[in-house]
């Protein structure tokens, strides 16, 4: 009982289990990571999130122990992890390909991190056995791996990572290889399983939308370098820089002026909006999601631009609009004609106001 | 196959018969027959093998076995560490090393095994070597340990290159997931490692077991005139004795023997695929 209230708890208190200190990472004198700050607590699902080569994967293989950082520290639970093998970590591993043993069929495959700690044979098949159920294969104990299918053999992989009630899990690109609705429902079992078991989840992806359904919070890499760390709503609606705007959803960019706190201007209009704390006359960028361009009138429009393109994308139209010369993406249920010159408006809460940065 | 294509093996086929199935077919003829003064004229017999099944035979047989075992054993025992370490530099080294291993097979090997002759000999460079620590000298040559030394340098590549190339294949997220799961370097290597390289062991230990089994140059230069293998036995009967019909009973011998291993090679590997699930050994 008061271990289910800690374990209920300790989600709330938000308890610190990984703290990553300006760990950095050099190839071959390229440089992978150039100084991850990065505090990971218990029960939280973590997304490191970015285009390849951004240094995710390699940050991932850091704290399984499969590379070693070339300077910084890593605590776990206060102890120094970068001294404990890989074997001693806490923390168990669903690799990119599944990596299960070829040679073993499905429950060997779930044993073998069980056999490792010499743990008794009831116990292990009880262990082994509820995992089998837990992941919906246990009519397949005995089956040999290549007779699976990719997401058959996804949920093995995550079986035999999870069968050793690891502190920790992590996850690199687990559903790149499913299609599409197996991905989705695996996204879906995925953030039920940790919830279920209460495991901190570090998830590598560069799937944005991946990351936005499942994660408690989303780091954003780029060149070895940390971009954002915040809530999935967060981070989609207050991007840091262009290049978080940029990856994280579809977002018109523009070049503007801030004139004073929560007032903008950009094509040759002033419009209220909900920043401050920039200097007077700051030129900066300006995020309009797609989906918050309102199409109005003509007389309407706090400006004014011509029908470019209509795409019909199932939900919603995808309407390029021309201004002058620059490109702005509308998503909206309403239909326009190509070459139609409309107005467009902007709630001041959706207009996100960064910094000139990246 | 496309019936187009299978053309194209026709002469593959033919080539094959020709220096191959007609030859067997002929040494199994001479085996069965017995020797006369009319070339033409022949007997079936089945003496030849009763002569082979004498003692003296029989033990050449087995002290053969024994020999090409041992060989195999020993070269398993240096090729398997060495394919490892190979694998385990970076590309470009790895082609280097490689080179280095087989660049001996280059040379003649009749050479390379009379090189081993001056090296063992009695007045040799090994004795003059030990002969300045007032050691020695070592009676070496002409001794089983010369033949099985001679065999297993002659045949390690052959062990070499099959066992590197499975390790090579082994994927390396198969060792990082054993070792994220509690694997130490013994574990990985025992629980891992081994199973997954089986069948370039099997391989390894065919390509040296079955030459140093019918080999008998090596016995013959580093063994001395009358030691004695299946091989020598067999390479005495067709040109020493002019007895082709007995060599010819050794011949079809060695081939069973050859082939019962073989046989025993492949259940093995066989074995091992159905107990633990299908598909991990490429045929």
């Amino acid at each position: 009982m008061a271990l289910c209230f800690f374990i209920g708890g300790s989600g709330m208190t938000k308890m610190p289990l990984i703290e990553i200190k300006n760990i950095t990472k050099e190839f071959d004198g390229e440089v992978i990571l150039k100084g991850i700050d990065l505090t990971i607590h218990q029960n939280e699902f973590v997304t490191l999130l970015g285009p390849s080569g951004c240094g995710k994967t390699t940050l991932l293989r850091i704290i399984g122990g499969f590379e070693a950082p070339t300077s910084g520290q890593i605590d776990f639970n206060g102890k120094d992890l970068l001294k404990i093998p890989s074997y001693h970590r806490e923390i168990n591993t669903v690799f990119q390909k599944y990596a299960l043993f070829p040679h073993l069929n499905v429950f060997d495959n779930i044993a073998f991190g069980l056999k490792m700690k010499k743990v008794p044979e009831n116990e292990l098949m009880e262990k082994v056995n509820k995992m089998l159920k837990m992941v919906k294969l246990a009519d397949y104990a005995k089956r040999p791996i290549d007779s699976l299918s990719g997401g058959q053999q996804q949920r093995i992989a995550i079986a035999r990572a999870l069968v050793n009630r690891p502190k920790v899990l992590l996850l690199d690109e687990p559903l790149g290889a499913l299609d599409l609705k197996l991905r989705q429902e695996m996204q879906y079992e995925l953030k039920e399983i940790q919830r279920e078991l209460g495991i901190t989840f570090i998830f590598v992806t560069h799937d944005q939308e991946e990351a936005l359904t499942m994660s408690d919070t989303i780091v954003v890499l780029h060149e070895g370098l940390i971009q954002q760390i915040g809530s999935p709503v967060d981070t989609y609606n207050e991007p840091r820089n262009r290049f978080v705007a940029n990856f994280i959803g579809e977002s018109n960019i523009i070049r503007g002026k801030m004139l004073k706190d929560r007032r903008v201007e950009f094509e040759n209009h002033i419009f209220d909006c909900v920043d401050r704390g920039f200097a007077k006359d700051e030129d900066v960028d300006i995020v309009i999601r797609p989906e918050d361009l309102q199409i109005v009138s003509k007389e309407d429009g706090a400006f004014n631009g011509v029908v470019d393109t209509v795409i019909f994308k199932g939900v919603h139209y995808e309407i390029i609009v021309m201004v002058e010369d620059r490109e702005y993406v509308i998503h909206s249920t309403q239909q326009v004609d190509v070459g139609a010159e409309i107005g467009m408006k902007v709630a001041p809460s959706d207009i996100h106001v960064m910094e000139i940065g990246v | 196959m496309h019936e187009s294509t299978k053309r194209f093996s026709y002469p593959y086929i033919v080539w094959i018969s020709i220096i191959i199935v007609i030859p067997m077919i002929l040494i199994f003829f001479y085996s069965v027959i017995e020797s006369s003064n009319n070339q033409m004229a022949f007997r079936f017999t089945l003496e030849n093998y009763q002569t082979v099944l004498e003692p003296l035979y029989l033990r050449v047989l087995w002290h053969s076995f024994i020999i090409a075992f041992s060989s195999t054993v020993i070269c398993l025992i240096i090729g398997y560490p060495v394919a490892w370490i190979i694998s385990r530099f970076s590309v470009k080294k790895q082609s280097t090393l490689l080179i280095l291993f087989i660049m001996p097979m280059w040379i003649n090997m009749l050479l390379r095994t009379y090189a081993w002759i001056t090296i063992l000999e009695r007045n040799g460079v090994l004795n003059s070597f030990l002969a300045l620590f007032n050691l020695g000298p070592l009676d070496l040559m002409y001794t089983d340990f010369a033949v099985i030394l001679g065999m297993v340098y002659n045949f390690l590549p052959f062990m070499i290159l099959p066992i590197y190339t499975a390790i090579l294949k082994v994927d390396q997220s198969l060792i990082d997931a054993a070792r994220d799961l509690g694997a130490s370097d013994k574990k990985v290597f025992t629980r891992v490692m081994l199973p997954l390289t089986i069948p370039g062991i099997i391989t390894g230990i065919t390509m040296v077991f079955l030459p140093a089994m019918s080999t008998f140059v090596i016995p013959q230069l580093l063994g001395g005139g009358q030691y004695m293998m299946i091989g020598n036995l067999i390479e005495r009967q067709f040109l020493l004795t002019g007895n082709w019909y007995l060599g010819s009973a050794f011949s079809m011998i060695l081939m069973v023997f050859i082939l019962i291993s073989i046989w025993i090679m492949k259940k093995f590997d066989s074995d091992d695929v159905t107990q633990k699930g299908k598909g991990v050994f490429p045929k």
